[in-house]
Formats: structure tokens, sequence, C-alpha cells
């Protein structure tokens, strides 16, 4: 027989609790309709601007269609440099038709271009994302979820350097080290939950003009509303990066066992590799 | 079991998890996507979503409660020329008509619901006490656009117009048809606000845009300017003002004409 030793049986442990899976998943429909239907927002205006407000002239990043002798094409402008960007950004077909337009119909909710409807998604899903993201707050802060799980120790600090090797080896760890959030996994999981969550609402409000008016003269806090509005934009964008990073650490660490321990709670520890394998 | 045997079987039924793994993402995907567009035709389903409207209006007006002013800026904020939305020269005759003898003859009335009605020229509005303020107008686009505003408080034409106890919302009825003119079905710009907004200091019916004459791609010759909610709210080339108990019974029904086409009543955010 090839296997002299066999692996030890599979330990598996309750790794997430209900309340975790439940808003886990909430804020997974909440953030994604809030993104689609933000693009369709962003669309119906598609450049963004420093400041208080828009200096037309010059925006930082602008996604327009524009004419050319050999037809309209798609140009995406940032910080004064253009790419042409036709079929996807500024130009792209929505049902067969090309139409001018910021970002293409498959990321935007609703897929047309519609603001009224897209800001009725936003706004509603807004709501479920803030209840549900200070229900959270509030059972990771008394249920000790943030002190146990989320900050790292002072020795996971120290290890840093050896987690970031880890990651860009793809080497996940194992056994017991697999029973707890690595130190990257700590940090990614801290800013996108004190810094990239809190800003993309902050700046969100900020937009409101009766929001505006609660306190004269908090949104330059932001640098004004455009810079509000492009803040808004950069945080979504890095939630974004966020996510698609946490997809690919899912799949490369074990996509079943990974989405079931956030479905029923129960994951399968890794077992430390036997010194001498196959 | 033969090892060989389980490993292939594992690979076959890994092989397999992967297929099924990417065409759940890629239905799912197609799903979400399909599936909002239909709820968006859904009427019951809008209804829902539309329910933040009334949350967000009954927050706001706690947090920021009537007096709570706009953001007020200074001179040399001003950076650009004011930016001009929806329409830009009104094709309706009787505008035009105005416009050619500088509304000389424009008369701005107030009816409906009042105890006074009363009819107001251009002269007569800038006799009265006026506000100046340089505020930012935000669109519902997603742009904003600083101008300094000089005109007569909508509060005090209401004070003189004297509104009968049933009154609560005030209508701005415009000059601009949004379809042709031609077609004979009242499209006419329309939009509506509460008591709260209709007193705030800042509801101001401007007749000046940065020290000039309001120009016509701004609304000429007057506008109203509800600095706490978006550009739509502030209707341009008002003709009549309109002191009503519901909304209900004008056209769409739903208070403005943008609001009769799916957007909020309530634009403050």
């Amino acid at each position: 027989m090839a296997i002299e030793q066999s692996a030890p049986p599979a330990q598996r442990i309750y790794r997430h609790r209900l309340p975790v899976r439940l808003m886990h998943w909430v804020n997974v429909i909440s953030i994604t309709i809030l993104l689609m239907s933000g693009l369709n927002i962003f669309n119906a205006h598609p450049a963004l601007y420093w400041g208080h407000d828009s200096h037309f002239a010059s925006p930082w990043l602008s996604i327009n269609a524009r004419d050319t002798p050999a037809g309209p094409v798609g140009v995406t402008q940032f910080a004064g440099r253009e790419w042409q960007t036709t079929g996807v950004l500024g130009l792209s077909a929505v049902d067969g038709q090309t139409s001018a337009r910021g970002f293409p119909s498959w990321t935007t909710v609703p897929g047309p271009q519609w603001l009224s409807m897209a800001r009725h998604w936003h706004f509603f899903f807004a709501w479920v994302f803030v209840i549900n993201g200070v229900a959270y707050l509030l059972y990771s802060l008394f249920s000790r979820h943030l002190a146990r799980d989320l900050l790292p120790t002072g020795s996971e600090l120290r290890g840093i350097v050896t987690s970031i090797k880890n990651h860009l080896l793809f080497r996940h760890p194992t056994g017991g080290a697999a029973k707890r959030y690595n130190v990257l996994q700590n940090l990614a999981y801290l800013t996108v939950i004190f810094v990239l969550l809190p800003l993309v609402a902050v700046a969100g409000l900020a937009m409101s003009p009766r929001l505006d008016a609660v306190y004269t003269g908090w949104v330059d806090l932001l640098g004004g509303r455009q810079s509000a509005r492009s803040l808004h934009f950069i945080a979504a964008a890095g939630l974004l990066l966020f996510t698609l990073i946490h997809l690919f650490e899912v799949i490369v660490a074990g996509v079943w066992n990974e989405i079931r321990s956030m479905v029923t709670g129960w994951y399968t520890v890794p077992a430390d590799k036997p010194a001498k394998g196959l | 079991m033969n090892t060989y045997k389980t490993l292939r079987l594992m690979k076959k039924s890994q092989r397999d998890r992967r297929h099924l793994l990417r065409g759940t993402v890629a239905a799912a995907g197609a799903a979400l996507l399909g599936g909002c567009d239909r709820l968006s035709r859904n009427e019951s389903f809008v209804e829902v979503l539309k329910s933040a409207e009334h949350l967000n209006a009954a927050v706001h007006k706690i947090v920021a409660p009537r007096p709570a002013m706009a953001q007020e800026f200074e001179r040399k904020d001003i950076v650009q020329t004011f930016r001009s939305n929806g329409t830009l020269m009104p094709r309706d005759a009787d505008y035009r008509a105005l416009g050619m003898g500088g509304f000389a003859d424009y008369r701005l009335a107030v009816r409906g619901l009042v105890g006074k009605p009363a009819e107001y020229s251009l002269a007569q509005l800038r006799a009265l006490p006026s506000r100046t303020q340089i505020t930012r107008h935000d669109c519902v686009e997603g742009w904003s656009c600083i101008g300094q505003w000089k005109g007569v408080q909508l509060g005090l034409l209401l004070e003189q117009a004297q509104p009968l106890p049933d009154a609560r919302f005030v209508v701005f009825r415009c000059f601009d048809s949004m379809d042709e003119p031609a077609t004979g079905t009242d499209s006419r710009y329309y939009e509506s606000i509460d008591f709260d907004d209709a007193y705030h200091p800042q509801t101001i019916l401007a007749y000046e845009l940065n020290d000039q004459a309001l120009p016509i791609s701004n609304g000429a010759p007057l506008r109203c300017r509800v600095e706490r909610q978006l550009g739509y709210k502030h209707a341009k080339y008002v003709r009549a003002i309109e002191l009503v108990a519901s909304l209900a019974d004008i056209r769409g029904g739903k208070g403005g004409y943008w609001e009769d086409e799916g957007y909020e009543w309530y634009a403050g955010i």
C-alpha cells in the first residue's frame, strides 16, 4: 500500500456561531446590491472630483463616451491619463444596443440605466446594511468575538513577516494554527470593519443635503461633498478588492470546508501534514 | 478499497464539485442580475424598496430638525458658471411672450387654500425684503455647483397669503413643458414641498444668480431654492404657488414631475 501512515482523524470544530453566520450572509446580500446599484447611480454622472463642488473641467476620474470620426468610443480618464475602454467602460452594450454608460449593464442593478430605481435599491439596502452592521458591532463587543477572534495577540503581530511569507507561498495553516484567524486575516477584517465600512457609510451620509445640515460644516472634515462622493467610491472599491481577495483565499483554503463553516458553523481543521506523505 | 481507486474517485468528486461550484456561481450571478431587473418591475416589491424613503424622511427630521441650516459658502467658493440642467429654454408660447417683454408682464400667482390670494410682479417681489445666500446645489445625478442666490423668502409670501388650516403642501406650478407643448397633454414641470421646508429661512424664490438677473437657463424670472434637498425640488420658471391639502389629485399624484416618473418626493438624500 502506498500510504504507510494513515492521516489522523479529521478534527471538526464549531467555528462560527449562528449570529455571525447570519450577519455575514445579510452583509453579502446588502453589500452586493449596494455596490451594483451604486454603480448605476454613478453612471448618472460618471465623473469624480475633489472639493465642495464639481470642477467639471477637471475630474480625477471620468468614464465617458466620445464621438470620433470612426464612431463613438469609450474613454476612461484617470489623473490626467486616458485609455480607450470601449465595450466595458464608457461605451457598452445594453440588450444588444451599444450605449454610452460608465459601468456596463452586467455590473449594475438594475441592468439598464435607471437612476430612480437604482436609488430605491440603494437606500433600502443601505438601511439593511447599517442595521446589520450596528448589530454586528454590538454582538462582537458583548460576545467577546472582537477581543477573542479578531484582535491579534502580541506574538501574532510579531509573527507578521512569517504570515506574509506563508500567504505569498499559499501555505495555509494546519492543525491548531488553523483554528484561529491568522494575523493578516485579523488585520484585513479589522480594516474592513473599522475603516472601510464606516467610511463608506459616513461618506454616503455626507452626500445627503439634509444630513449636511445636522452640524454646519461637518462635511468639510471629508473635504466637501464631492470629496465625500469620491471617498464613498474609493471605499467601495476597497471593499470590492477585499471581497475578491477573500473569495480567492476561500477557494485556495478549501472552498467547501470554508463555505460549510459559514453555513453550518462546523469547520474541519486541516490535519498537520505527516512528515512523510504520499 | 484500493487506494488509487480511492484517489481517482476523490479527484473525480473534486472535479464534479468544482464544476458544480463554477456552475453555481455563474447561475447565481445571472439569477441576481435577471432577478433584480424583474423585481424592479414588480410593483409590490418596489413599494417595499420605497419604504426607505419614509424612514429617511422621518430620521432626517429628527437629526436635522426644521431650523437646521444648509451650509453657506464664501464668494471665493464660486469658481465657475452655474451649471444648468433639465429645461434650458422653455418652448411654451406664454413663456416666450413674457420673455420677449423682459418679464415686465410676469405675475407670480399665490392661490389655493389661502385667505388672501395675491399676484406679484417682479418689481413688487424685488421691493420685498430679500435674502442672499451662497449655497451648494446638489443634483440627483451626483454633481454639485456653488452659486449665490438672491430672492424673497417663501415664508414671507405665505404669511401675506394667510394659509387656511387645511393647507399642508406648497405646490410650484412652472412654465416649462417637459414634452413637446403641442401634444396637448399637460407636461409642465411642477414640484411640491411641505411647510417644514416652505417656512425654512433658506427657502427663497430667487430672481438673482451671482449678482445678475436669473438667466433663462437657470429658471428666469423666478426659481425656488430648497437648500436641504436635491436639485429637482428647486423648481425653475415658477408661475404660481398653490397651497393644497393633498397631492393625490395633481397629475400623477406623487407631488412633482420627477416624482411621477419614480423619483422620491423626499429628496433630502
